[in-house]
Formats: C-alpha cells, structure tokens, sequence
C-alpha cells in the first residue's frame, strides 16, 4: 500500500462517522524507486487530503521536511515535487495494519494488501 | 557498385536493428505496464531478459549458458510462471556486453526458439516471497523404499492384460489406472463397499505398509490400493478423495520418476510439493479432508534447483522463487493405499465432507442448488458460497484465462484526463488498472486471491466488498464496475451496490457499468460468443443463443422469465439461451481435449505476462487471433511453434486433464433484460444516465453524478 492509496482508504465500521484518516501502523515499509514525474505528482496534489498525507509519512518516518500547510505554487517547485513524489509513490507498507480512528477497529496489510473486508455486524 | 552494395548493406542493418529496437521498446512498456518493472535508460549490471523466463520454457541452464558467454553472471532470478527473468553482472561492462550482443538473438530450443530482448534495470526484484506452509498433516517421507523394493513393486503391477475384473483395470483418457482391494468408481468418486475385487493388495506391498504401520503412520492396514501411472506430460485434476469412501490416512508411494503435486486450500493458497521417486507422501487430517491435490499435466515441472533432498517439502521452503528451474518428467508410477470407511465421516470440515451434506464443488454431480434467496441474510449467504469463495478458489485458473480488455472499456478509460482518479470497483485480476497510465487507478476486489494478482502485477489494490468500498465520499473522479452488479443476487442489493459507486464519485464524475445481459443477441447481431460457438474452450464464457432470440422483450415482462422452478435456482448450460434471469453458471476446469483443438490460443496464453480480463463477460477473451493487451506482446512467430505441452504453464489449474471427476464450480448471476440496469440507475435521484449500450451480450451505462 503506497500512501496516496493510504490517503483515499477511510473506515466504514457501523457506526463510525470519522473513519479517516487511518492511522498506519508498519511492521515492514519498502522504498520502491519510481520514475519521477513531475506533472504527474503535480496533478495528483489537489486530489489529496494534504494534512492526512503529512500525519502518514510522519507515521512511517518519511516526512523529509513537508511543511504542514501545501506550498503555493508547487507547481513550479521540483525540489518539493520530488518529496511528494516520494512519500505518495515510493514509500509502501507491506506488512501492518490500518486502524480506524474511532472504533479502534484493525485492517491487516499483509504482502502490501490492506483487508478492508468488514465482518457481517460492522456493517 | 561497390559502395553501392555497402549502403544497401547498411540500410538492411538498420532496419533489422530497428526492428530489434521497436519490440525491445515494447517488451520494456509491456513489463512496466504488467509487471510494474521498470526499465533503466542508462547501463547498469543488471538486466531484464524478456522471452527468457520459466514461463516460456526457457531452464535455467539455457539462460545461464548464453548470459555466461557475456561475462560472468553474479545472480540469475527466474521467477515462476514469468516469461522474463533477472540477471546481474558482476561487471557493468559484461551486463553492456550482453545488452548488445544478445539483445534480439534468438535462442534455439529443437524446433521451438524464442527471441530475447534485454533492458538494462536498476535494481532486481526481491524474489523472496513469504513461505507458504505446507498443509497441516501433510507429511513427506523422502526415500522411504530403496530402488530394489521400487523395483519389485513396479514388477507387481502387470499392464499388460485388458481392462479387467479382477483388478479393475482401466485406461484412463490421461493416465492408467488399476484398483485392488475395491474399486474406485469414477462415475460417483467412490466405491462398491460391497463388491470386493477378486484381487487383494499384492503381497509386494506388505513390507511397506508394515513399515508405515511400525513407524506410526497408520493404525490399521489399508484395504484399497489404485496404482495410476503417468506419463510424461500427463496429470490428474485437483480433487479431494471422497470423505465417505476413505478413512482419515492415505498414503501415495511415488516410483519411477518425480513430479510435484499442487495442494490448495480453498481460500486460494497453492503449495505445490516436489514428490521425489521412491518417497511416501502421508495426507492426514486438514490435508487431507479440506485441501484438494492434483497433478497439472505437463512436461516439465518447475523445481528448485538446490540439491533435491532439501528441497522437498516438509521444510516450508517454496516461497522462495529465486533459484527454480525446469525438471523433465518421466514416467511416474504412483501407489496410493487407502482404507475403506464404513461409517459416516465426521471430520471438522463439513465443508467438503458429503457425509455432512456438502455437495463436493470437484464433482460432475449436480450440485444442490439454492432457492432464491427471500432475506438481506440470505443473499449475504448465496453470495458468499456462489460467487466470493468460487472466485477465490478458480483465481488463478480465472485470470489465466482472462486476457484481453474490452476495447469500449478502454475506451472509457482512455478518455479520462491526465491526473484523473480513478476507482475500479471489482477489478478482478486489474485487467483495466494499467489501461490508461496517466490516471490514478486503484482496484479493490472481495476475493483476495484475485487482489494478490493485482498486487503481484503492481497495482494498488485492496480487499472490499463493493456495497461497502472503503474510500472517502466525492474522491473519485470516474469508477468502473465491470460485470460485478451481475453477482448480487437481490434487487435491493443491486442498487445498493450502484448508490455505494455513486458515493465515490465526485459532482461531474462519471461510472461506467458493464453487466451481463440476458439478451444475446441484439439487433440481430450475435455476441461474439454465439459465432464461436462451435469452440469448446468457450464452455467459461457467455453462452451462445441456440435459438433465435426475441428482441420484443422489455422490462415489463420481467417477472416471467426470472420464474424460478421448484423455487431452486437453475444450473445454466453453457452456450444455450437463458431461461431465468437468476441461475447458477458453471466454470469447468479447462480439459485436455478442449486444449489441442485450442492450441492455438494456449500458445499465446502460455508466454503472456500472468493477465486478465473480466469475468464472464468478455468477448475478445474468446478470440484466439485477437491483439490484446498483454498476451503475445513478447510473441514473435518464431515463439509460437510451442507445442501446447512442451513448457510450463501459466495456470496451473487451468491445464489440468479434464476427466469425469473435472471440477466444476457454480456461480450466481442476474442476467439484467434490456432496460432494467438504466431503471435502477434511474432511482438515484443524484445522477444522470449520458448512455446506455449494449455491447456483445451486456448490458452497459455512462452515469454522471450531479
């Protein structure tokens, strides 16, 4: 699971009215080298949840210094590009879990995959 | 003149070397789009050999031998079933040596060759996969007979007398077989308990199974001994031996030659164990009761290529991918004892245990079919036991047989915009996730199975249900459900699945639905199904009309066809027209017969990358000549003179022998009439229909969210 994935999974255990962001917690990340492409990360920014981006990475101890608050004009910064570039697409949980943020409930990752799958009485 | 010949001379180079560039290229975008492996501009020591993979039966030994030539060669990763493999120099100069000189040659097998095309990489896959353990009270017991006993038990056996009634003695469509002690029925996987064979076990085997007997293997002397033998190149279809047949221990004496027989559990983990010649395999418990164990046919296996004694099994060493390589098969004599039940069996696993009432999915008996389900409870429940845990336990043999995208989905996909995101909901093995490379795909699918393919391939991916997709609200720009709504089994859970793809969307974003019709003919044209409908191999695809269809049908006569008889749900029979709109559709296990008629396409399937395509509904899929995504992107005309047995397979699964006891399993469809899929769009009040189509026997709408 690399954490642009991460930054669109959310909870829906019954019940749960803020099931995002999820928090992450890895027993085993992979960097993965991948081409950098600076329009393609540029063009996946404004679909994201920025501050949940900031608080996985930080989680994962591959923050670098993204600042808390998205950059004006980012467009045109690559040195910033490429950190984002990093912590969306490079950084990948292989094995852990996601824990919804209000019912505590656990979805294992195992071999990169979350399970998201809820039991009959979750839903 | 002279310079004159030189030139020609020189533009004849360069066309060739051109060529050789332009499919380098594309086996480098091929990898990248199906295997996530990217391909390095700049020299490295490490290369990707496309074409020279296990998975176009290319050894170990072959490769090494040419990549050896070059310089010397620190790793090889061959990774099975793939039809490219890893190699890194010691030297970068040996990895640019090899670039150039073996880049574009062909590498001659016999009368079978295939073309390799190297792309430097930065960095080599780690091949270490997580060990899957062998199955519970599964044992291997290496050497157990010493070649003079192997000898005089394969001396007992005399082939040589016609089928006989005194050890009921047959040729099998793909292997031999005689029984003693009782027979083994085919015709219901089981035995007369009454009628004894006049022949009882030869006494050539009593040392051995006082041996098993003194060593605690068994507690009581088997009673029933069947001897199969196989050729090279032969097998036997994944089956669990029946509950109420046998007691809890079998044994299987493994002579003559090795091979490795394939457990799965039905949650989809395959353990394949190499059986060496002259060990015993115990299968106990778990093992025994819930995993089902075959031969798939063919002629070599792949097998790691360290010493064979540690290799074998009992040591849960088959993750581990990196050093396998190719292993001829001879011919194998296998003894399987087992002993007579005569009670009910009352094993911890009801599921496959027809003295529980399971009707066994591995049989050619009828299953008992559910009713419609009449509750939410019961839906969930047909649901889970006729589609999700179907589609786990067929995923490999499902995505091996599923290659080609729809050229409308493609369409669809391919006209989103750079930077769209893009949710595919149900996505199978992740067939369309790599259609459209500037979106930002992710697939999510119930059966794990199939997720892990799409994983392997790397996509992102996850495990959900599609009533409840875990993304957040609006985050979506498009989603696609291709023929996914079909599986859910009341109106009610139909629509809710549609509102779920709708929640995802954005205002402005759009979904594209594909469902399986119950018209199969529209407008007077065929689907593609119905005009190759004299293809066997078309048995797991949408059936063909038999009979003209009546395109006068409308929603308003829905409730006639969607009768259901007795209140059961009908088992479909493939190629005919449907009857219902609500019936059971079953997925045969691929047969040899259907396989040299299809030889053709087996060629292709074989090299392509491990692919996709969706599940029943694919039209293309059925086209041996057709371009694809991913099949035959590495195929050259020289590749395709594979003949269908000679190499390792794919899927393991879907080559198996087909014989009276071929598996079947049955899955649940509606099958939407015409206009029907737009009615229940309709009663979303947040979306409008852009169009509805239908396209070779489905059923297809555009929504946009308001």
């Amino acid at each position: 699971m690399k954490l642009l994935t991460h930054n669109m999974l959310t909870s829906h255990v019954k019940g749960v009215t803020k099931g995002y962001p999820l928090l992450i917690k890895a027993t085993e990340v992979k960097l993965n080298e991948v081409e950098f492409n600076p329009q393609f990360v540029s063009r996946m920014i404004p679909k994201l949840e920025w501050s949940a981006l900031i608080q996985a990475a930080e989680e994962l101890g591959h923050r670098q210094d993204l600042p808390e608050e998205l950059l004006p004009e980012y467009e045109k910064n690559e040195e910033f590009l490429k950190k984002v570039h990093r912590a969306l697409l490079e950084v990948e949980v292989i094995e852990g879990c996601l824990k919804c943020p209000e019912s505590g409930r656990e979805f294992p990752i195992s071999r990169g995959i979350p399970n998201m799958l809820l039991n009959e009485d979750e839903v | 003149m002279e310079s004159c010949v030189e030139n020609v001379k020189a533009v004849r180079i360069s066309k060739e070397e051109k060529k050789v560039l332009r499919k380098q290229i594309k086996a480098s975008h091929t990898l990248l789009r199906h295997e996530g492996i990217i391909t390095a501009s700049q020299p490295t020591k490490s290369l990707v050999v496309a074409n020279g993979g296990l998975g176009n039966g290319v050894s170990r030994e072959e490769l090494s031998a040419v990549l050896e030539e070059m310089g010397e060669v620190e790793t090889l990763v061959m990774p099975p079933y793939k039809p490219y493999a890893f190699a890194t120099y010691r030297l970068g100069e040996s990895a640019q040596k090899a670039h150039i000189h073996l880049n574009g040659q062909k590498l001659q097998r016999g009368e079978n060759n295939v073309t390799l095309y190297l792309s430097y990489v930065d960095s080599v896959p780690c091949e270490e996969e997580e060990a899957v353990p062998v199955p519970e009270g599964l044992v291997l017991l290496e050497d157990f007979v010493s070649p003079e006993e192997e000898a005089l038990l394969l001396a007992a056996i005399d082939w040589s007398s016609a089928n006989d009634d005194v050890t009921a003695q047959k040729a099998l469509k793909h292997r031999r077989v005689k029984h003693y002690g009782f027979e083994f029925c085919y015709d219901n996987n089981n035995v007369d308990k009454n009628k004894p064979l006049l022949a009882g076990l030869p006494e050539e085997c009593l040392p051995v199974l006082d041996r098993c007997l003194k060593d605690g293997h068994i507690v009581t002397i088997p009673d029933q001994l069947t001897v199969n033998q196989y050729e090279s190149g032969q097998g036997i279809p994944p089956h669990v031996d029946t509950h109420s047949a046998f007691e809890d221990t079998i044994l299987s004496l493994s002579l003559g030659a090795k091979t490795v027989m394939e457990f799965r559990h039905p949650d989809g983990r395959l353990v394949p164990i190499v059986l060496p010649e002259r060990s015993l395999l115990v299968m106990k418990g778990e093992s025994r009761y819930l995993w089902t164990h075959g031969i798939t046919p063919r002629k070599f296996d792949m097998v790691p290529i360290c010493d064979p004694q540690s290799s074998a099994s009992t040591t849960p060493e088959h993750g581990t991918n990196s050093n396998l390589t190719l292993s001829k098969r001879g011919t194998r004599t296998s003894f399987t004892f087992r002993k007579i039940r005569h009670e009910p069996c009352r094993c911890a696993f009801p599921s496959t245990c027809d003295s529980q009432g399971a009707c066994l999915a591995p049989s050619t008996s009828p299953p008992c079919t559910p009713s419609l389900p009449c509750c939410h409870a019961d839906a969930a429940r047909l649901e889970e036991e006729y589609v999700h845990q179907v589609y786990n336990t067929i995923a490999s043999h499902f995505s091996s047989t599923r290659h080609s995208p729809w050229p409308r989905v493609c369409h669809f996909l391919s006209s989103l915009p750079p930077g769209t995101v893009l949710a595919d909901v149900g996505c199978g093995n992740g067939k369309y996730l790599g259609v459209n490379p500037e979106v930002i795909a992710m697939g999510c699918d119930r059966s794990n199975a199939l997720v892990q393919i799409c994983a392997e391939r790397g996509f992102q991916a996850f495990v959900s249900d599609a009533l409840s997709v875990p993304l957040r609200t609006a985050s979506c720009d498009a989603c696609i459900s291709i023929a996914v709504i079909h599986h859910f089994s009341t109106q009610e859970r139909r629509l809710a699945a549609l509102r779920e793809l709708v929640r995802l969307l954005k205002p402005g974003g759009r979904a594209l639905i594909y469902v399986w019709a119950f018209e199969q003919e529209y407008n007077k044209q065929k689907s593609k199904y119905l005009k190759d409908q004299n293809k066997t191999h078309l048995e797991n695809n949408n059936p063909a009309y038999s009979t003209p269809a009546d395109n006068n049908q409308t929603v308003d006569n829905t409730q006639d066809v969607s009768k259901v008889t007795n209140g059961k749900l009908s088992v479909h029979t493939n190629r005919t027209a449907f009857n219902s709109q609500d019936l059971l559709v079953p997925w045969h296990l691929k047969g040899e017969e259907d396989k040299k008629k299809d030889s053709r396409k087996e060629k292709s399937n074989k090299i392509s990358v491990k692919s996709c395509s969706d599940s029943s509904c694919n039209p293309t899929s059925s086209l041996g000549h057709q371009s694809d995504m991913s099949s035959g992107l590495f195929l050259n005309t020289s590749q395709a003179t594979h003949s269908p047995d000679d190499i390792a397979q794919t899927s393991s699964s879907s080559e198996m022998s087909k014989s009276r006891s071929a598996p079947i399993f049955h899955r649940y469809y509606h099958v939407f009439q015409q206009g029907e899929l737009e009615k229940l769009c309709l009663q979303m009040t947040e979306v409008k229909v852009l169009s509805s189509y239908h396209d070779q026997g489905n059923w297809c709408v555009i929504l946009e969210r308001d």
